[in-house]
């Protein structure tokens, strides 16, 4: 256990230097593929996790859900990955990219230098103005300067961080077009309900897997789920929130989304989520008891199969023109949004 | 035994002058009708160590269960606690302790200590009053404060809804602590704030009454030393934000017991209002709870490095500015509940002001050390170790304080490792600062040097093994408040409980240092620090007689506010 605490202390010092936070900004670009055919008991899971299911819809005839991707959608361990394992999770939507971005290269390295340079002064001052190598004291008490340079210094690093932040907060907050996907989740002591007011207003009810079922699933336990909150990738999604007797908050770090659902209050924001895949993620507003027992899983599809899908849960699409018309705005949404790296 | 300043002691009074400051009452009417400030200052730091005790060991149970993934001690605790042998009340307990670790910290262990404490003690020996304003007042202060933490105590073992104890986090959101908490738990705990909250805005009025009134002859506001400035700044949040605490959980209690719908949609109500109320006193609260400990800290690095404070009244501005903008932040806290978009701009803008004033003050205690003379006695190390952890907790503060960036961390275990970096390591290490800078002072013993310094090391050590890796947890997604979670996190959790062993193992140190130096320490001398510590408490003898400053201590024009010491005759 020595060495593993001697691994981490380096790690934690790793993370605080500015190399590695360029590391971590290359990391999105050249994902760290774990391609890790994870031992997949659920079967029809092979590496290549966005044909599989369609595959499986055309054999079967049915919906079969997707095999998560390791490190893709979850948090990464440690063991598995050290430097991954200190950071965010990678991003799999423009505002996520964009956030990420803005923390890797702007906070990050700001208030490492910060700190950095307090303790480099505070060091200085121990080794530079200690009692025997400096034994009479001076007497300055001002230097108006220097206590306006560090005022104003301040300000302007603020400041420059501030233009970021509020483009970030003004994509976050872009109203949905007409014809976004919407899903509408909410809240119950202690699980979610989807409901897809699009496509005919079923709703799915989510439950936590137990361990047993989750490992048998090849899933990660505490975070797999029965029924996933299944939708269209690429494509703008109208995500509501609500619930119906505490706070929840619908979270989901790979996507850099988390909105409280409120009883008695329909929150509503944009997600567009750039792939296929599985996303994990958690309530987060304490909300009794079992708040750590409602995680959220999102299942990310191409368009059609997402129609397949909706067909399957007796739903029905918004019509023939719109179902097809649906995959040309997610063309053109990607590419204006790629983050400015 | 002089009642006077050194020096200033015109009058020769010889052994009268002792009987007459030195009699005390006897034990029953001086520690429970207490008018004393030295006295009832006493009782608040022991009350605010028995408290820390007990919220300090509550996060052990909490850490310890976190060593692995799984549940693995709640289902007893439960059963220990009176409850059923299910799930969902080992569960219910996680949220008992995350609720009573948070309140008897912010509460009955920071708060006491700081203000009930040491401002108790040293305001009116720093100002030169032979007391606070309002003596009886003080002594209520205190004993709402331990009523307080006993019906806080009491709630955990009646019923709270899915088991015994009041569940709700330290921040009693409705619906859950409304219609979501069904049993008097939530009522008690409710209660525990009002009698704790009325304790402190009367403490608050005698603080703000006693600087403005009963400073020595000649000590301007602009002579006060910066701890005097950083109570009175307190005192005037304290005072402005817990009547909206009072009104917000008052509104809870009738929600709860009388059918009001103040914070529930089916009446008309809205739960977010309930978040706006606290957070307009939760916010200021933080600086409640670091503001004294700035104070502290600016005495004790001019005092150690022979300099006199750098930019004194940039540092005293820059409390009041902290202050005035801690008052319109508050829905930092509510990034994610839905704000509209301008609010949440509004709020980051604002938000990072306060880094401004904030940097002002560290800049400042560095810039004291700059060209001084430091000697490293165990205050000293506790500052620089509160300097340093202070700005880590403070910078990621500014990276929380991004609205659009709070969406993926807000609730999640970096926030918990930012505010225990500003709060478990900035305002802990200035109290242990101030702790070990003025206990020759309150108890006439020297603690021993070699003992501070283990505790401070061994401390230092543990509240990073234990805290630093939260910000990765929190990165990866560990949300905030869960007794279990997936396996990912299990490795950074495990360092973290490890880091709490480590913690907890350096308390030793402190408490053998007490009892050592009230057994066996030297005599403290009236000035054990030396020539930087110029404020009126180290003219008084160690520990000071019962009544101080009979006779008033006058400071002269031709002392600026770099010498609080009176002139010598």
């Amino acid at each position: 256990m020595k060495k593993a605490i001697l691994a981490a202390i380096a790690a934690g010092l790793a993370a605080f230097a500015p190399v590695s936070v360029s590391a971590q900004v290359a990391a999105p670009a050249a994902p760290v593929v774990t391609e890790a055919p994870a031992a997949t008991p659920a079967a029809a899971a092979p590496a290549d996790d966005v044909a599989a299911p369609a595959a499986a819809t055309d054999a079967a005839g049915g919906y079969t859900p997707m095999a998560p991707t390791k490190g893709k959608g979850m948090p990464t361990s440690f063991e598995e990955d050290a430097a991954k394992s200190l950071t965010f999770q990678d991003q799999y939507s423009d505002n996520g990219e964009y956030a990420l971005w803005m923390h890797d290269v702007i906070l990050m390295p700001v208030i490492t230098v910060i700190s950095l340079l307090v303790l480099g002064l505070l060091l200085y001052v121990v080794v530079r103005f200690n009692r025997r190598r400096n034994p009479v004291a001076s007497k300055t008490t001002h230097n108006t300067l220097i206590e306006v340079v560090w005022t104003i210094v301040p300000v302007i690093i603020l400041v420059i961080i501030a233009v970021p932040s509020i483009t970030l907060l003004a994509r976050q907050y872009e109203t949905p077009p007409a014809d976004a996907v919407t899903i509408k989740a909410t809240g119950y002591q202690w699980y979610w309900g989807y409901t897809y007011p699009d496509h005919g207003d079923f709703e799915v009810v989510s439950n936590m897997l137990d361990e047993a079922a989750a490992l048998k699933a090849g899933e990660p336990h505490q975070l797999a789920v029965d029924k996933r909150m299944v939708v269209p990738a690429g494509v703008p999604l109208r995500i509501q929130t609500t619930a119906s007797d505490v706070i929840h908050a619908f979270a989901v770090p790979s996507l850099w989304f988390k909105m409280d659902a409120v009883p008695g209050r329909l929150n509503e924001k944009l997600l567009t989520i750039k792939e296929p895949g599985v996303y994990y993620g958690q309530c987060s507003e304490l909300c009794g008891a079992r708040h750590g027992y409602m995680p959220i899983v999102i299942e990310a599809l191409p368009p059609a199969e997402f129609a397949a899908w909706v067909k399957e849960q007796g739903g029905s699409m918004p019509g023939e023109e719109a179902a097809a018309a649906a995959p040309a705005p997610a063309a053109e949404a990607a590419p204006e949004a790629a983050p400015a790296t | 035994m002089a009642t006077t300043a050194e020096g200033f002691d015109i009058h020769d009074h010889g052994h009268d002058a002792h009987d007459h400051a030195d009699h005390k009452p006897g034990f029953f009417a001086r520690w429970f009708m207490s008018t004393n400030h030295k006295d009832i200052g006493t009782m608040y730091l022991i009350f605010a160590i028995i408290a820390g005790i007990v919220g300090g060991a509550i996060s052990g149970i909490m850490r310890v269960e976190l060593a692995e993934p799984g549940i693995q001690y709640l289902q007893w605790w439960a059963q220990f606690m009176g409850g059923g042998n299910d799930l969902n009340t080992a569960l219910h307990m996680w949220n008992v302790f995350i609720t009573a670790h948070g309140l008897i910290m912010v509460f009955f262990m920071v708060m006491p200590a700081m203000i009930g404490g040491f401002g108790n003690w040293f305001v009116p020996l720093m100002i030169g009053a032979p007391d606070m304003a309002f003596p009886r007042m003080n002594n209520v202060s205190f004993w709402l404060t331990v009523a307080g933490f006993i019906s806080l105590l009491f709630s955990l073992f009646v019923p709270g809804g899915t088991g015994p104890g009041a569940g709700t986090g330290w921040t009693v959101y409705a619906p859950l602590s409304t219609s979501g908490s069904v049993g008097p738990a939530v009522d008690f705990a409710i209660f525990s704030l009002h009698l704790a909250g009325a304790g402190s805005i009367l403490g608050a009025t005698n603080f703000i009454t006693t600087i403005f009134n009963m400073r020595a002859p000649g000590m301007t506001l602009h002579k006060m030393p910066l701890f005097v400035w950083s109570v009175l700044v307190t005192a005037f949040l304290l005072l402005l934000a817990l009547p909206v605490l009072a009104a917000a959980i008052t509104m809870l209690l009738t929600d709860r017991n009388f059918g009001t719908t103040f914070f529930n949609p089916a009446g008309g109500g809205d739960p977010v209002l309930y978040q706006h109320l606290f957070w307009f006193f939760g916010h200021p609260e933080v600086y409640i709870m670091i503001l004294p400990g700035f104070g502290m800290i600016s005495q004790i690095v001019a005092t150690f490095s022979k300099k006199p404070v750098f930019g004194y009244l940039g540092m005293a501005y820059a409390m009041v500015a902290i202050g005035v903008v801690g008052f319109i932040v508050w829905a930092h806290h509510m990034y994610t509940v839905g704000l509209d978009v301008n609010t949440k701009m509004y709020f980051t803008a604002a938000t990072m002001v306060i880094a401004v004033p904030t940097g002002v003050k560290i800049f400042s205690w560095i810039a004291t050390m700059w060209g001084g003379s430091i000697s490293f006695k165990s205050p000293m190390v506790w500052s620089m170790g509160f300097i340093f952890l202070f700005t880590v907790g403070g910078v990621t503060g500014v990276v929380l304080a991004n609205g659009g960036i709070d969406d993926n961390l807000h609730d999640t275990y970096y926030v918990v490792a930012h505010f225990h970096y500003v709060l478990s390591m900035g305002a802990v290490f200035s109290m242990f600062a101030g702790f070990y800078y003025w206990f020759p002072k309150m108890s006439g013993r020297m603690h021993s040097e070699l003992l501070s310094h283990l505790h401070f090391w061994t401390f230092f050590v543990g509240v990073n093994v234990i805290f630093f890796p939260q910000h990765f947890l929190g990165m990866q997604g560990m949300p905030r408040r869960y007794p279990d979670y997936a396996e990912a996190f299990t490795f950074w959790h495990q360092i973290s409980t490890y880091g709490y062993y480590i913690m907890a193992g350096s308390m030793i140190f402190f408490f053998v240092n007490i009892l050592y130096a009230l057994v066996a320490g030297k005599k403290a001398e009236a000035n054990p620090w030396g020539e930087g510590a110029t404020t009126l408490e180290w003219t008084l003898p160690s520990p000071p007689p019962y009544h101080q400053f009979e006779t008033l201590p006058v400071i002269t024009d031709a002392h600026d506010y770099h010498d609080h010491r009176p002139a010598t005759a």
